[in-house]
């Protein structure tokens, strides 16, 4: 793949169009070296010959539409090459990373998603946001059960069979850790927005409503006030669940996407509480037990808890509060010509759906509504796109969502004005995205 | 929790389509079974605030040291203070007035080292958290008293209790009663239910704002490839390229030009998924003739470097009259793909 011509992609107009972006970054990070003259001269060399064409006369014929590709004059690929199918080799730098130092143990850490390359408001299974306490386990569905017990009339166990058999819903909703944008409270720490909100994913979840599952047991309305979900895995993390959450609208998922759960993701049955922080969503989910006080377990007294500038700490903070970012373009990438940019991104919010994204492009002076792409579903992630002709200056990048109930996004400045910087979990603030006159995307925060 | 009456309200009105005995769809209420007493004793171990759930037992600090040093220590640190693996367990700025408040004034100090000791306000908590998920790499093989020989080792690190105290169900309430920030917990605000009052209220102004948009701050450069090379980060085609970060490996940018898109051979690990991959295998199979023959008689015919080039001939333009009348088409195989599939038939020894 050094043929230059062969770089996909880029209309060949322009002999810079022949450059691939990683030799434009490079002469522009530390100048042209030996080797990337070499490599500029065949550039140009294609160039010349593409806008002579092939009688030396005629002027910017595309090669790759004149002489016809070679995928065109050939047999494609049999049935069955991938029996469970993969993206095209081209889209390999599409995966999930981790942050170099985060974490000192791979079991106990996070893979983030990574955002700035996605479309829509799903994302794929296989790019979902990793976070494991004791690692993750690919559990055998005929061994697994579920059992619910404490404040019922007769705790119960069902297996995966029995689930399965039951009326199922399938709904939509995002899934965003507490710790979202945790590293970036006090400074700007990370460089591209899949590090800085890809622990945020969303998917279609099929399972049985938690409500009919405790009405099949039997709770006692009269003294139930809280759920513990339990996971199966060595871990078998532990949390709280208000049982208003699991009443209204929560599910034991068993399907994601139109397949199992992937199990990193808690295969084969996960809680899935809408609109609250993803550790609440316990994966590998083997208990549900209904009590009358919370339970204070380490992921809601050691972690998870929102510490204050006076000194205590939120404890059972649940709710993801609305949120929005701008994914493309976003920092660590370049926009290589001036003109149209369909700005794109993200808004969701815990409370309920998204009514309003506003993108600003001069670092919030001035706010222009963005289009809604639909379909618009409560404690989901709403896709936005904003219109936008780049003419080369400087810019800020910002967007902010209104949701259902009015709530609006905050600026990091009110939201540290509250919560400090040293709360850990919870950071909904705008991001901001610095668009250089060199056309290179960096995140900065404002202030 | 302010909100509980109006959250049962809501429950008791959310519960239908499924609410009552006459909710469930006929038939839904006979799947699953009972579980039994046993079962449930299996299962269910969590330990609450009040201690409801923990086990009758006891151990002393002593024999809580000898089983932290032998199973713990490894990943805590001898004294739990260690920051190499998880975060600190004990230390931190702790004194006796916090211990005697229940609040950890350090807390307030942004620059505070924050341990477990000084956060969790539950002893339940930790108790809990040592028999379901302890040792990390063996949870669930802590017996109860010796869950609380460590545990009384710990709240000794942590001069919560004194060298000679035994921690058992009966004593852990004494101890829950020193724990330094058991005071320090707040779930009065509007992050635990999903109708809670938001604690940031921000104003929609749109036009000409007063904001402050001066860059606070930013990635140093020197930063810009910590997380690696952007460039690799970014799909590698389309509007948005990512940034290149990394330093030029010695030999310059074509090698890493050409490390973006991975090429066939490099994702391609045997001959069999080339062959598959070009369609070879809709009229060759490995073994035996089929519409061509069958690579295995290919093989034994054309091993040796001597074929090679004739090889490559007949693959990518095709021919006819060799094997039998049915022509094959030309297969236009990349070159790394057609050097491999030849270097492979012409192998004299067939692996």
């Amino acid at each position: 793949m050094t043929d230059l011509q062969a770089e996909p992609g880029h209309l060949r107009q322009a002999p810079e169009s022949f450059l691939s972006p990683a030799l434009v970054n490079g002469i522009q990070q530390s100048g042209v070296t030996p080797s990337r003259r070499k490599l500029l001269q065949g550039a140009l060399a294609t160039a010349t010959a593409a806008m002579l064409g092939s009688n030396g006369t005629k002027a910017a014929d595309d090669p790759d539409v004149v002489k016809v590709p070679e995928w065109s004059r050939s047999l494609g690929k049999p049935v069955l090459t991938h029996p469970y199918g993969q993206p095209s080799r081209y889209e390999s730098n599409i995966i999930r990373r981790q942050s170099p130092g985060l974490t000192q143990t791979d079991q106990a850490s996070v893979s983030f998603t990574p955002l700035q390359n996605l479309f829509g408001m799903i994302t794929p299974s296989g790019l979902h946001f990793e976070r494991h306490h004791q690692g993750w386990v690919d559990i055998d569905p005929r061994r697994h059960r579920l059992m619910i017990n404490g404040l019922v009339e007769k705790p119960l166990i069902f297996t995966m069979e029995d689930l399965m058999r039951m009326p199922s819903v399938s709904r939509i909703h995002f899934l965003e850790c507490g710790a979202n944008t945790a590293l970036e409270w006090g400074n700007v720490a990370v460089p591209t927005v899949q590090y800085t909100h890809g622990m945020l994913s969303a998917s279609e979840f099929t399972g049985v409503p938690v409500s009919l599952l405790l009405e099949r047991a039997g709770i006692d309305l009269k003294r139930a006030k809280f759920l513990l979900a339990e996971g199966a895995d060595g871990s078998s993390m532990t949390r709280t669940i208000n049982l208003e959450n699991a009443l209204d609208d929560a599910i034991v998922a068993y399907g994601q996407n139109g397949e199992m759960l992937r199990p990193e993701n808690g295969y084969p049955l996960r809680l899935v509480v809408p609109g609250v922080q993803g550790v609440s969503w316990v994966k590998w989910l083997r208990r549900l037990e209904v009590g009358d006080q919370p339970w204070a377990t380490k992921d809601e007294a050691s972690h998870y808890v929102d510490l204050m500038p006076d000194g205590s700490h939120r404890q059972y903070s649940s709710i993801q509060e609305a949120k929005s970012v701008i994914t493309s373009p976003s920092g660590g990438q370049k926009l290589l010509k001036q003109g149209y940019y369909c700005i794109s991104g993200l808004a969701w919010s815990g409370r309920g759906s998204v009514s309003r994204v506003e993108v600003s492009v001069d670092g919030g002076r001035n706010w222009r509504p963005a289009r809604l792409e639909g379909p618009v579903l409560p404690k989901a992630l709403t896709r936005f796109n904003f219109d936008w002709n780049w003419q080369g200056d400087n810019a800020l990048l910002q967007s902010r969502v209104t949701d259902s109930t009015g709530y609006l996004q905050p600026s990091r400045t009110a939201l540290i004005a509250v919560r400090g910087t040293r709360s850990i979990y919870h950071n909904n603030a705008i991001q901001t995205w610095r668009v250089g006159q060199d056309g290179e995307v960096h995140n900065v925060q404002l202030g | 929790m302010s909100n509980w009456v109006n959250g049962l309200l809501a429950a008791a009105i959310l519960i239908p389509p499924h609410a009552g005995a006459a909710g469930l769809p006929a038939g839904v209420d006979e799947i699953g079974r009972v579980a039994s007493s046993a079962e449930v004793r299996a299962w269910d171990i969590d330990v609450r605030p009040d201690f409801a759930g923990l086990p009758p037992g006891s151990g002393d600090v002593w024999a809580g040291e000898e089983i932290w040093l032998e199973k713990c220590a490894s990943c805590h640190g001898d004294f739990g203070d260690s920051n190499e693996v998880f975060a600190p367990i004990v230390l931190g700025n702790v004194t006796e007035d916090d211990i005697a408040a229940g609040n950890v004034a350090s807390l307030k100090d942004p620059a505070a080292v924050r341990t477990t000791l000084m956060k969790v306000a539950t002893l339940s908590t930790l108790w809990d958290y040592i028999y379901r998920a302890m040792p990390w790499n063996a949870p669930k093989s802590l017996t109860p008293d010796e869950v609380y020989a460590l545990l009384a080792y710990i709240l000794n690190l942590g001069y919560v209790v004194d060298d000679d105290f035994v921690l058992s169900d009966d004593t852990i309430h004494a101890a829950q009663a020193r724990m330094p920030n058991r005071n320090g917990m707040r779930d009065d605000h509007g992050l635990w239910s999903v109708d809670g009052e938001p604690d940031v209220v921000s104003q929609g102004c749109q036009t000409d704002c007063i904001v402050n948009s001066k860059v606070s701050s930013s990635l140093p450069a020197y930063a810009m490839n910590a997380h690696g090379n952007l460039a690799e980060q970014s799909r590698a085609w389309g509007p948005y390229p990512g940034l290149w970060t990394a330093p030029e490996a010695a030999g310059g940018a074509p090698e890493l030009v050409a490390a973006e898109i991975p090429t066939d051979a490099e994702q391609t690990d045997s001959p069999t998924q080339i062959l598959n991959a070009a369609g070879c295998m809709g009229c060759h199979q490995m073994a035996g003739q089929l519409v061509g023959p069958g690579f295995d008689a290919v093989r034994e015919r054309y091993a040796g470097d001597e074929h090679v080039a004739y090889l490559k001939t007949k693959i990518t333009q095709g021919g006819a009259g060799v094997w039998g009348s049915i022509p094959m088409p030309g297969v236009p195989l990349q070159s790394d793909d057609l050097d491999r599939i030849v270097a492979w038939m012409t192998a004299s020894k067939v692996p």
